[in-house]
């Protein structure tokens, strides 16, 4: 980090935060706004069905449940991965963090066949109003997963670069707050939009 | 630290060197030519944006119109109200900040260069995106406010437009806000605690939280919009059982907090001005910084004044009300601190001055005006007349404008190293105060007569004519003023007067440094010990409570004699007159603060010293990602392919920008 200390009898003119960790943080802030309006929206439309399928003719809780589980374990791998990046295993964090875009991964896949489940049942964008909230939402979130996943790749490039270590353990640590981050958005979107009943 | 990382200079990722000429704007990262980038661009959808307030003019010179059709006059009033709001207020208010803010609070560049460079791209490729749709096929034409489902009217693809276009705009615009958050919390020089920041940093620092809270909000509306317009969804069609109040409240609860965005920054050049040239410090610091603080908060509360016609029921119009009353009260706190300001100091009327008054008085009339419409009975008669129009015109154009314009004659010289001339500026100053309330206040009777906005035509014989072609001969009389301006640069340009490191005998420490200041601020990072430091090391107070200059071998060290000597026959309680006839300092710059008093203090800055100043080089890849964005907007319209591209670049100009050699992240 940078040498601008203040000497000690000055008072402090900087949180002592990361730069990078920092702008996460208001970027993420920022966007429990997004999410919230978009949940509003999902909120005030979950019953205009119109003539098309409602979401008791189309959930399908288990699978769902197993998808979001496999979310949440990407959460604990990530973890493992800033913890060996910061113990000077490389490998190991390379590993994990393959695991992690991996569990990612799986659950884009089961987005994909959900949607693609929703879709043979009558469910589209252009059905209903509750259809529009319901894909657009869980797109939104799927694609924040996707960006995710990137990230992902590229740390495992940056690392093949020669970048981050023990000392420079920072970029992980900054996408990991951002995975974290898209993981307890969905258990808040698994709530809505699963968990309570709709009627 | 850097043992894990050795960057290897030059080969695929190797970073731009060049320090002038085209490339070095294009691929520049330093806070001061990004600042003066904006500015420029700014200015330039200043001149469009006002051609388009003239045709709108033209065209309602007289009943009965025939300049513009009516297609074209609703293409002309929503890309005019777009234009001021997105392309002109803001990123004005960005340029200032851009260029003050590391100075102001003693770094060397903001916390992310290459982010700060890419704001800017995205905010340029914005308004190019908005403004292709007029070649292509029609520009937005549904109002600023964009009100779904009207926006959905699918005759030419101008919403869409509209909708992808803020949309990239809100990117800079968050961007740019959480560069300048990190900024500010993080990168205070020694001693410059949040107490002691000037009010202008203080005010980006809100308006930053806003835009970051505000932009995502409008980007759902947004994106809901498109995927209406494009994709078939059913957000806003009522048709399928949409609610058509969504949008409303949506656009509405980023709406007004946008309008706080847009006069906040003034504000904070205003605190900055009036202190300066009234001698005295900012009245009432503490409660300037709060009421700004409490602005920002309530203002979260009070969107749907914007729809008191839309039926929300009485308990909702009444609550609505109520708070907007409230939001008054510490924007009157601030009208009342401003005064104080003024109040027994030796006023020296500088054009930076006037602008400022000319805020504060303009501002109190659109404040004024914006009470009575939060009496809901009232805002009944109103909305939809001119008499909002008048309303808005007078906050934004009366309090944003000429506070941008108080900024730009008072920090034109640090920008540029040259004075504007003081005559030619007070003579625009006077122009454009005559003109705009040549224009604006007859809105006020319009609308009181009933006459609606957003009409392409006014039919004669209803009392509308003579208050129209006064406003219209206003609107010219204020294009003759920018004209004037623009004569003002050129002058100074040529001929302009050397400024000297503090041209205003002000108070902030951006004066400290030479102007224009060095590419990396000062040559020591400055010890801060005051509110108002610099002040205080060109003045001490006297026991009787006056301020007396110190001289050469006192705490400043390395004053230009010249304005020691200004001050010693020229005392603080001089009168108003004397100081007009200052003398621009034309010594030259004087060397940044160095003085050996400050070493001791100053350990970081010294270490840097021994090893050379570590400045970000420039890159290649803000420009290329930011350039993605529109690529992106046109595939979504037109084809996947170009969709593709554009992702294409994003993805490249992104691991580019992650993988270039660190030599930034000093
Ligand atoms: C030469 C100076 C200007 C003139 C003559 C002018 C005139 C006008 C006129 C005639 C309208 C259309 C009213 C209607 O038909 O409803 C309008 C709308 C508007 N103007 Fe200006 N204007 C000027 C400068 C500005 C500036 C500097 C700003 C912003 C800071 C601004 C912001 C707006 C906004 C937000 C609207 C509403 C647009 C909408 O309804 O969608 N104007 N202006
Ligand atoms: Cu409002």
């Amino acid at each position: 980090m940078s040498a601008a200390h203040p000497p000690a009898e000055h008072p402090h003119t900087s949180t002592g935060l990361d730069n990078a960790k920092l702008a996460m943080w208001a970027f993420l802030g920022s966007e429990c706004l997004f999410f919230g309006s978009f949940i509003s929206t999902y909120l005030l439309y979950r019953n205009v069905t119109g003539d098309g399928p409602t979401s008791a003719d189309l959930y399908d809780i288990p699978y769902t449940s197993i998808s979001s589980f496999v979310l949440l374990m990407s959460s604990l791998t990530m973890v493992l991965a800033l913890s060996s990046v910061q113990n000077g295993d490389r490998r190991a964090m390379r590993i994990w963090l393959m695991a992690t875009a991996f569990l990612g991964l799986t659950f884009i896949g089961g987005q994909v066949f959900e949607f693609t489940t929703f879709v043979e049942e009558g469910l589209t964008l252009s059905t209903s109003a509750f259809g529009s909230s319901f894909f657009v939402l869980t797109g939104f979130h799927g694609a924040h997963v996707t960006i995710g996943i990137l990230m992902l790749l590229g740390l495992t490039v940056m690392s093949s670069f020669g970048r981050l270590g023990p000392d420079d353990s920072r970029p992980v640590e900054v996408v990991g707050l951002y995975w974290h981050f898209v993981d307890i958005v969905w258990i808040v979107i698994f709530t809505v939009i699963y968990l309570i009943p709709s009627g | 630290m850097a043992t894990a990382v050795a960057p290897q200079q030059g080969g695929l990722f190797a970073r731009p060197t060049a320090k002038t000429g085209w490339w070095s704007w294009m691929t520049t990262v330093d806070h001061k030519k990004i600042g003066i980038l904006y500015g420029v661009t700014a200015f330039f959808f200043f001149i469009v944006g006002g051609v388009e307030a003239l045709l709108i003019r033209a065209q309602l010179a007289t009943p009965n119109g025939e300049v513009l059709s009516p297609a074209v006059y609703n293409q002309l009033f929503t890309m005019h109200g777009l234009t001021m709001i997105f392309f002109v207020v803001i990123p004005m208010g960005t340029a200032l900040m851009n260029f003050l803010l590391p100075l102001m609070i003693g770094a060397r560049d903001v916390a992310f260069p290459r982010l700060n460079a890419f704001s800017y791209w995205v905010f340029l490729s914005a308004g190019l995106f908005m403004y292709s749709a007029f070649l292509l096929g029609g520009a937005p034409d549904g109002g600023w406010f964009g009100y779904a489902p009207l926006s959905l009217d699918p005759v030419t693809d101008g919403m869409t437009y509209y909708s992808l276009g803020l949309q990239i705009a809100g990117i800079a615009s968050l961007a740019g806000a959480i560069n300048f958050i990190v900024t500010i919390i993080n990168m205070r020089a020694p001693g410059m605690t949040l107490m002691r920041m000037p009010v202008f940093v203080w005010m980006t620092l809100i308006t930053s939280f806003l835009l970051l809270f505000a932009v995502p909000v409008i980007g759902v509306a947004l994106w809901e919009l498109m995927f209406d317009r494009l994709f078939g969804a059913n957000f806003f069609d009522p048709a399928a059982g949409a609610d058509p109040l969504l949008w409303q409240h949506l656009f509405w609860l980023f709406g007004h907090p946008e309008v706080y965005i847009m006069i906040l920054p003034a504000m904070g050049i205003v605190s900055e001005v009036l202190p300066a040239f009234s001698r005295k410090p900012l009245f009432g610091y503490p409660a300037i910084v709060f009421s700004g603080a409490a602005i920002a908060f309530m203002g979260w509360g009070v969107w749907a004044h914007h729809m008191f016609a839309a039926g929300l029921g009485p308990v909702a119009n009444s609550a609505f009300a109520l708070s907007t009353m409230f939001i008054a009260v510490p924007t009157g706190v601030k009208i009342f601190n401003w005064i104080g300001t003024i109040w027994g100091g030796s006023v020296r009327l500088t054009t930076p001055f006037l602008f400022s008054a000319g805020f504060v008085s303009m501002f109190i009339i659109g404040g004024l005006s914006g009470v009575t419409h939060s009496i809901v009975p009232h805002d009944a008669q109103q909305t939809d007349t001119y008499y909002v129009v008048g309303h808005l015109h007078y906050v934004l154009f009366g309090g944003s404008i000429f506070g941008l314009f108080s900024g730009i004659y008072y920090w034109w010289p640090k920008v540029f190293g040259r004075l504007l001339s003081e005559k030619i500026g007070k003579f625009h100053f006077l122009l454009m105060l005559v003109g705009f309330n040549l224009t604006f206040m007859p809105f006020h009777i319009l609308g009181l007569l009933g006459m609606p906005r957003r009409q392409y035509y006014f039919p004669a014989n209803r009392g509308f004519e003579v208050w129209n072609l006064l406003a219209s001969i206003g609107a010219f009389t204020i294009a003759v003023s920018i004209l004037v301006f623009l004569y003002n640069v050129a002058v100074s340009r040529k001929k302009g007067e050397a400024a000297g490191a503090d041209p205003w005998d002000a108070r902030t420490l951006e004066w400290m440094t030479t102007s224009p200041p060095p590419e990396h601020n000062f040559d020591a990072i400055p010890v801060v010990r005051h509110r108002d430091d610099f002040w205080y090391r060109k003045y001490i107070t006297t026991p009787e409570g006056e301020s007396a200059r110190v001289f050469a071998g006192g705490a400043a060290s390395d004053e230009e004699q010249h304005s020691s000597e200004a001050a010693s026959d020229e005392p603080p309680s001089s009168s108003a007159e004397g100081a007009s006839d200052r003398e621009p300092n034309t010594a030259g710059a004087a060397p940044p603060e160095s003085s050996s008093e400050e070493r001791p203090h100053a350990g970081a800055s010294a270490e840097e010293q021994g090893h050379g100043i570590h400045l970000p080089s420039p890159s290649y890849f803000p420009l290329l990602t930011a350039a993605g964005m529109p690529v992106i907007g046109y595939g979504f319209i037109y084809s996947p392919i170009l969709l593709a591209a554009g992702a294409v670049m994003l993805l490249v100009g992104a691991f580019g920008w992650v993988l270039e050699p660190p030599a930034e992240e000093a």
